[in-house]
């Protein structure tokens, strides 16, 4: 088994689980404002990693390329509230362009 | 009959949605069939979104699974919050359980002035739709994708990030969530020359972990 069919079967049964055991526990298990904090911070953190990795990372280094530029269009679009699929074909169209301009 | 209409039409926007993430795992040299088995069985489009992510830019396995199964920690407070309004038995949870996602969880708590009967239609009727176009359209973005050949002449490898940072927008609304965003993303790019790929981000999880234990 190749590392794509260990991340898609591990990552599908874990999210299962999760699901499965927030809807079967006792409320108090989970009720703690700690937990809630925490639940809050996770997603902001990791989203904002992926982001930032996705864009600048290449394999081991650090460039700006077209995704960067696709990234800042995706930005634009934001404050400018378009909605989601706006946003991401935004991006996609825009470092489609840079990148066969290069 | 409102709750149906709502219910609809986030089910045909997000699930419309779906094509990206298909293109996406495409260009993350994801096949067809691990693709729609990821929105089928997975179901959760950021920890779906992070699977790809993580292995497109050359992570392991562990990683990714990790860094999804932490970004679905919060379909287990949905699911919490869901059961003494679903009040399902054993076997509906099983399904149930399933659809608990933002979007079912979303619909079901707007419609709180309503009632529990409005918000369990929510639930069932937009978790459903969800489900359905979500990955009718990952199907056909992933078909898509592997009709138009090279991912970044199409701009493919910049839809991931920018899904991300859809999904991450609306998130940030209060000093607090911009502070650790703003240190996420110093943190997890200070370590990208050091370490292997995917570790960056788990360690972003890892500094929210912390900044919210301490608080």
């Amino acid at each position: 088994m190749n590392k794509y069919w260990i991340a898609v079967s591990g990552a599908s049964a874990f999210a299962y689980a999760v699901k499965l055991f927030g809807a079967s526990v006792p409320e108090s298990w989970l009720a703690h404002p700690r937990i809630t904090r925490i639940n809050i911070f996770i997603p902001v953190a990791l989203l904002t990693a992926l982001v930032a990795v996705n864009t600048l990372a290449d394999k081991t280094k650090l460039v700006i390329d077209h995704r960067s530029a696709g990234i800042a269009a995706a930005i634009t679009l934001l404050i400018a509230k378009a909605p989601f699929p706006v946003v991401v074909l935004g991006a996609a169209i825009t470092s489609a362009i840079i990148y066969r301009i290069n | 009959m409102s709750v149906k209409r709502d219910s609809l039409s986030v089910s045909l926007t997000v699930g419309a949605y779906g094509s990206a993430f298909g293109a996406a795992a495409i260009a993350a040299h994801f096949t067809v069939l691990q693709a729609c088995l990821l929105s089928l069985l997975l179901f959760s489009g950021a920890s779906q979104f992070a699977v790809i992510g993580v292995i497109g830019a050359g992570g392991a396995a562990l990683n990714a699974i990790a860094t999804s199964t932490l970004l679905g920690t919060r379909n287990a407070l949905y699911g919490l919050r869901m059961a003494p309004v679903l009040k399902m038995s054993r076997l509906k949870r099983l399904v149930g359980a399933q659809i608990t996602i933002d979007e079912s969880t979303g619909v079901a708590l707007s419609q709180s002035e309503n009632g529990l009967e409005e918000m369990r239609k929510g639930f069932w009727y937009t978790g459903i739709g969800v489900y359905v176009f979500w990955n009718l359209f990952t199907l056909l973005g992933a078909l898509g994708a592997k009709a138009i050949g090279n991912p970044s002449a199409w701009g493919l490898d910049a839809a991931v990030p920018a899904a991300f940072l859809g999904l991450l927008w609306p998130r940030l609304v209060d000093r607090k969530s911009r502070l650790l965003a703003l240190l996420a993303i110093a943190l997890s790019l200070l370590l990208v020359p050091f370490v292997s790929a995917g570790i960056p981000i788990i360690s972003a999880a890892l500094l929210a972990i912390l900044i919210g234990w301490r608080e």
